[in-house]
């Protein structure tokens, strides 16, 4: 292959500071995202448990709604066709006042999307309950609420550690396509080296390692999470 | 061999000339007579008898393809048609061939190089770098960055966004100029990174940013297309300098002189004007954006108006 290879791009000013740069705001975007995600996931999911039908319904209703439009085209519609609907102040406000409106609404995004799947990683949590811990929580007293906050919460989280580690590390790789909306993650910032230098297998090499190395972070401190979490002898506890 | 040549260096000048002219004969007198005068480029289309003529699909108004699938048409297809009709003339083939393939940023100096097309008519800049592969007839059209804005902002340079935003789509040499000129002058200007055109004009145009930048000529493109054209307006003095030109291949100085005779005839006789008027003012996507010759690409035509 005919290609000038030249690894030392990465570490010249003002390449190295766009990495960095870019490592920064897809750790931001994804860590604040996830905050979002797992809030109003948790919300979400023991909503789709409860025994009153009409939340379920809303929350069946946001799962189904923002799990089945491609994120893509959810950010675009957050970014790009909510001000329009909003009332005209409130939309230049979003466009305009608003702090760094292209994190933002990456972050608001990527969080309401995320939340849609963890919410069923909760409710799959609770449904792994046996239903004996219910009627067992019911037959000592506790109110509804009180067997949510006592029982099934509490082991229900426990046991869905694994499969939130995919979700916690899913948020960081979605985060790169916040660059379609402005902002300059690490994948924004490799096309960025790429088009200024030409030495686009440097810069993605360096995305593909900087990625690695983040996700396999998160899952080294998850598997610790988990090792502390798990609940032993539980059906779903062991991997 | 060097005894050779340190013989002929010893006899007198002119029948050393006398001695070249001879070994030409030798070397070119078994080729037909009318191959004599023809190379390159002219050489096969005679051969052939057809002209390929490369093509843009979407350069709207230089070269592009109707929605109702014709021939592309345009300013520079124009232009190339003179080029052809001379060619026609000069190889007295009135009913000569003309096919039309067309071509990609990416594709156009890989064909042209290559004789899959043996003229460009698109919109290409002129660069120094793209000259190590092509060669270029005169400039025919010069555009540069330039800034789009909505008529009532009142801003009418670079320096009017101060504290202000400005879309900017990233990769293209636009992005660039501005983001260079920015730093230089360490203005305080806000930049919004977008990923293509269409969505640099929808940020502009639902308030996101105050100015969007890239070619002047593409920002009336993007004018036309939009919902109520008289809203927006192309400002400021070129900030980068893009002279479009059509391109032939390198080393064919016949075909080259050709095509740089009809160019320099139509720029002296005037007759480039109405051709330019055909198709800029208006333009041919929408009545209401019309885009008179710059001074600067007046003067370019005159520089290039070279006598007979």
């Amino acid at each position: 292959m005919e290609y000038n290879w030249d690894w030392g791009v990465l570490f010249r000013e003002p390449y190295f500071g766009w990495i960095i740069d870019g490592i920064g705001w897809t750790v931001t975007v994804s860590i604040a995202a996830w905050i979002i995600a797992f809030t109003i996931g948790s919300v979400v999911g023991v909503a789709r448990t409860v025994p009153v039908r009409w939340v379920r319904s809303a929350a069946t209703v946001y799962v189904e709604l923002f799990r089945n439009i491609p994120l893509l085209v959810q950010l675009f519609l957050w970014y790009f066709v909510l001000p329009e609907v909003l009332p005209r102040e409130w939309g230049l406000w979003m466009k305009r006042e608003m702090p760094l409106p292209e994190v933002t609404t990456a972050i608001i995004g990527l969080g309401f999307y995320t939340a849609s799947r963890v919410a069923e990683q909760v409710r799959s949590g609770i449904e792994a309950i046996p239903r004996g811990q219910s009627m067992a929580g019911y037959a000592t007293g506790l109110t509804t609420v009180q067997l949510y906050r006592h029982i099934l919460v509490p082991v229900a989280y426990r046991l869905i550690v694994p499969p939130l580690t995919s979700e916690f590390l899913t948020i960081f790789k979605n985060s790169s396509l916040a660059l379609t909306i402005g902002v300059l993650e690490t994948t924004a910032r490799s096309r960025q080296i790429t088009e200024f230098t030409f030495q686009g297998f440097e810069a993605f090499t360096a995305a593909t390692v900087i990625y690695i190395v983040i996700t396999l972070t998160v899952t080294a401190f998850m598997t610790v999470v988990d090792e502390r979490a798990k609940i032993p002898g539980f059906i779903t506890g062991g991997r | 061999m060097r005894e050779t040549r340190a013989f002929i260096e010893r006899l007198p000048s002119t029948f050393r000339a006398v001695l070249g002219a001879g070994a030409l004969v030798v070397a070119f007198g078994s080729t037909p007579a009318i191959a004599q005068e023809l190379t390159g480029t002219l050489a096969k289309i005679n051969e052939s008898g057809t002209i390929l003529v490369g093509h843009r699909e979407t350069s709207i108004p230089f070269s592009w393809i109707d929605s109702d699938g014709g021939d592309p048409k345009g300013y520079s297809i124009d232009l190339c048609m003179k080029v052809v009709d001379k060619v026609k003339e000069v190889l007295e083939k009135p009913d000569l061939n003309v096919r039309f393939v067309p071509v990609t940023p990416q594709t156009r100096i890989p064909l042209l190089a290559n004789g899959t097309i043996d003229i460009e008519c698109g919109s290409t800049t002129n660069k120094l770098s793209r000259q190590e592969q092509v060669s270029y007839l005169p400039t025919t059209f010069i555009t540069g960055t330039k800034l789009l804005v909505k008529k009532d902002s009142g801003i009418a340079q670079l320096e009017d966004l101060v504290g202000k935003r400005i879309a900017l789509a990233q990769g293209t040499t636009n992005e660039r100029v501005i983001k260079a000129m920015i730093e230089e002058q360490s203005l305080d200007i806000d930049v919004l990174n977008v990923a293509d055109h269409a969505e640099g004009f929808l940020s502009l145009e639902t308030d996101r940013v105050d100015a969007y930048s890239t070619d002047h000529i593409l920002l009336f493109g993007l004018i036309t297309r939009s919902n109520s054209p008289e809203d927006y307006e192309v400002v400021g003095d070129f900030l980068s300098y893009d002279p479009y030109a059509i391109m032939v291949r390198r080393n064919d100085a016949d075909f080259q002189l050709l095509g740089t005779r009809v160019i320099a005839d139509l720029f002296r006789t005037g007759e480039i004007k109405e051709i330019y008027a055909k198709w800029f003012e208006p333009f041919p996507t929408s009545d209401a954006v019309s885009e008179p010759p710059t001074d600067l690409l007046q003067a370019s035509w005159r520089i290039n108006a070279f006598p007979e």
